[in-house]
């Protein structure tokens, strides 16, 4: 059976780049980064190269990015990093669990929490940001972009906010990093996570950049790695493929490869909405990052959409999954405002790198008519249908 | 797929014969959701479909390679099963969620997602057995081979379509038979013991759990305390709840008078609770409602048939007949001890379950 993946937002596959790059780092460069002898300056050398590439795609400088184990450790790093008991800190309602959770937790241990809501567009209004602020308010999370919708914030305001304010601003741009330009400096954040997964590197590395100057607290003890930031033993090949990674999105975006993954999606999005009514884009208005669609189809289960996508060779998502492997509610699309019943027919298609026009006319061919089955199937739609009929 | 030697037995075996199988678990309650509440244990092994059973029916479908999914639908299992079993006792009733569960989730709940999903038929690890009578042009349920599992008592609210697009492959078997099988499959499950009770339920003390399920709900246990009354209408004493008691119970009635006493009768209204000897729990007719018939599609004249009036219970000789629109009323050949008003009355010809209704 063909499969076709477009669930890039929950991973990537490594580049085969990326891949040759890492190669030689398990079995042959394998010595520890840290050791004096010729083994460790090798690989040293290779994790401190990755290290330029990853601060070229941010637009900061090397001695500013540590290495993580993903975007959930930065995540965690920087917030309770950033921050001690007593501290005030200002959240939307849309962030990633690893954002929100890490924010929970601080709460239950005295800090104070305010998470902003977000419009339909599931879009933060900066000025709820400024209205949050109080005298002992120490950090700002706020995503560059989100996982579901792939709605883009408007960073450069809330970062023009920390400043004037001489607050710390920290950004979860898991889902930004590599699908637009990042520049931390015109984004003016403090703290800027990224995830190596997200991004055709491997699952299990990722990257926080700090400010320089910025005091961190860190999350592991141990060895003096990342500058005393982030103690333990170098990812050396997880790094060199970050590394690679890095270096292919800026070149792809300096090319302007974006341009082409936003026609492919939108070849996507406009083919679904062309064939299939009463179906809506979520984030609709808003700028998103160029490969990212969630469409709701009303009257049907998207969790029933996506096993039957799923069993015909479509690979999509919904929501965030629980530990069980079941679907959960979103708490993207409530605090979106969209009712229970389009909030449970909604459906992520994410691109990547390797998606073709051919995975396109495949999912053209197949979503519309998995959709039409299960409206027949379905008791709301029939009467959906017998209303519209007596009209 | 419920993490169960049945279960995973069935999908293998369907899988060995050739069929295009998909496992599906149903989430249906969220196990740490009153962990810890009012006395209810803080770690939940064991239960059925807990964490550990979904990681156990992953792993047989990843070895017999099938697809399988974990579909979540915690929110009809709550409205259709969780809240009238809290309902029903506060009623002074005894529910049976077992078969509420099957009513609504596994053979309605389930059967729309296989549809959805492009899948004809649902198989399930129950002891039962389905078959189409071409005489009748019926389908008929009908008990399995193994009588000591018998699962059709849960089973009476099937409707024709739901048996229609169901498979019960362990119908024809023994317990040590599918677990024999199960180790041909090479199934590391197949010693993992039954689960017996209520799958929402720790340790069966139900009490607890209405206790711990209001208290999260915000709501607070309503006040159902009241009087302890013999059967000749005599006040002897007090209660502190009607959702305490069940029909037949002895202990805890915080009363004596020399002789044994039981819970004869639960009055919901004026909150009595009636206790009597032992002779007083024999009763030689009931009445159901909601009654879904299998193997007939009316009763118009009256009906020899078996009766159980619980899980644990042999079928008793009765007759059944209509005694209403909404009501059936079964007259037994020998009174039956403890019929309990929220049971089932579930009427079997020989083999064949001819349907079955709610005890009022």
């Amino acid at each position: 059976m063909r499969r076709t993946y477009l669930d890039n937002n929950a991973t990537t596959p490594v580049l085969p780049e990326v891949f040759e790059a890492m190669r030689p780092y398990f079995a042959e460069n394998f010595g520890n980064a840290s050791s004096i002898h010729h083994y460790g300056q090798e690989t040293r050398a290779a994790v401190e190269s990755a290290r330029q590439s990853v601060a070229a795609l941010l637009g900061c400088t090397a001695s500013e990015v540590i290495f993580t184990s993903g975007g959930t450790e930065s995540d965690n790093l920087a917030i309770a990093g950033l921050t001690a008991p007593g501290d005030h800190v200002i959240t939307s309602s849309i962030e990633h669990s690893a954002v929100l959770q890490t924010c929970k937790h601080l709460e239950e241990n005295s800090c104070q929490l305010t998470c902003v809501p977000v419009d339909s567009r599931s879009l933060v209004d900066p000025d709820d940001v400024r209205r949050a602020l109080r005298p002992n308010t120490k950090l700002i999370s706020i995503m560059a972009a989100n996982n579901e919708t792939g709605v883009l914030q408007s960073v450069e305001e809330i970062g023009k906010i920390a400043a004037e304010a001489g607050v710390l601003f920290h950004t979860d741009a898991v889902q930004a990093a590599a699908k637009v330009a990042i520049d931390v400096n015109r984004i003016g954040c403090h703290a800027l996570s990224i995830s190596g997964h997200k991004i055709h590197a491997p699952q299990g590395i990722g990257a926080l950049y700090v400010r320089k100057g910025t005091r961190l607290q860190p999350l592991f003890y141990g060895g003096r790695h990342e500058r005393s930031r982030r103690a333990g033993t170098e990812n050396v090949p997880g790094i060199v493929g970050l590394g690679k990674a890095a270096q292919l999105a800026k070149d792809a975006l300096d090319r302007g490869d974006d341009k082409k993954m936003s026609a492919l999606r939108d070849r996507l999005q406009q083919g679904i909405l062309a064939q299939v009514e009463d179906a809506k884009v979520n984030g609709d208005g808003a700028s998103r990052v160029p490969n990212t669609s969630n469409i709701s189809f009303d009257y049907i289960d998207a969790e029933a959409l996506v096993i039957a996508l799923d069993l015909k060779g479509l690979a999509v998502s919904t929501g965030a999954a629980c530990s069980s492997g079941a679907i959960e509610p979103s708490h993207v699309l409530v605090a979106m405002g969209l009712p229970a019943d389009r909030g449970r027919s909604s459906v992520r298609f994410s691109l990547g790198k390797q998606t073709t026009e051919e995975d396109i006319d495949f999912a053209l061919a197949l979503v519309p008519e998995t959709v039409s089955r299960l409206r027949e199937l379905s008791p709301r739609y029939s009467s959906h249908v017998k209303v519209v009929a007596r009209s | 797929m419920s993490g169960g030697v049945d279960s995973s037995t069935v999908a293998a075996m369907l899988r060995a014969e050739g069929h295009n199988v998909i496992g599906l678990t149903m989430q249906l309650w969220n196990q740490r959701r009153l962990a810890g509440r009012e006395g209810m244990p803080e770690s939940v092994q064991g239960r059925c479909c807990s964490l550990d059973d979904v990681y156990d029916a992953r792993r047989v479908a990843q070895q017999i390679g099938i697809p399988y999914y974990v579909v979540n639908h915690e929110e009809r299992f709550e409205r259709d099963v969780v809240r009238p079993f809290v309902e029903e006792y506060l009623s002074g009733r005894t529910p049976i969620p077992c078969s509420l569960c099957n009513n609504h989730l596994k053979f309605d709940q389930l059967l729309t997602v296989a549809q959805q999903i492009g899948a004809e038929l649902v198989a399930t690890g129950h002891y039962a057995r389905v078959a189409y009578d071409d005489a009748r042009a019926r389908w008929l349920l009908k008990r399995p081979a193994d009588t000591s599992k018998d699962q059709t008592y849960f089973l009476f609210g099937l409707t024709q379509d739901q048996l229609s697009r169901t498979l019960f492959p362990l119908g024809d078997m023994t317990k040590p038979e599918v677990r024999e099988l199960a180790r041909k499959h090479g199934l590391a499950l197949a010693e993992k013991p039954d689960s017996q009770e209520i799958c929402f339920v720790p340790g069966g003390d139900y009490k607890r759990f209405i206790d711990a399920y209001l208290a999260e709900q915000g709501e607070s246990l309503p006040d159902t305390a009241g009087e302890l009354v013999t059967t000749s209408g005599e006040v002897i004493g007090e209660h502190a709840g009607i959702h305490n008691f069940t029909v037949g119970q002895r202990k805890g009635l915080g009363v004596a008078t020399g002789s044994p006493l039981y819970v004869i009768q639960i009055s919901g209204a004026d909150r009595q609770v009636i206790v009597g000897g032992d002779e007083h729990l024999y009763l030689r007719t009931l009445r159901a409602r909601r009654v879904n018939l299998i193997s007939v599609d009316d009763l118009r004249v009256p009906m020899r048939v078996a009766v159980k009036i619980r899980h644990r219970h042999e079928p008793a000789p009765a007759m059944l007949e209509r005694s209403g629109e909404d009501e059936f009323l079964v007259t037994f050949d020998q009174p039956q001890r403890a019929i309990t008003p929220g049971q089932a009355a579930v009427f079997y010809d020989g083999e064949i379950v001819v349907g079955g209704g709610w005890i009022i």
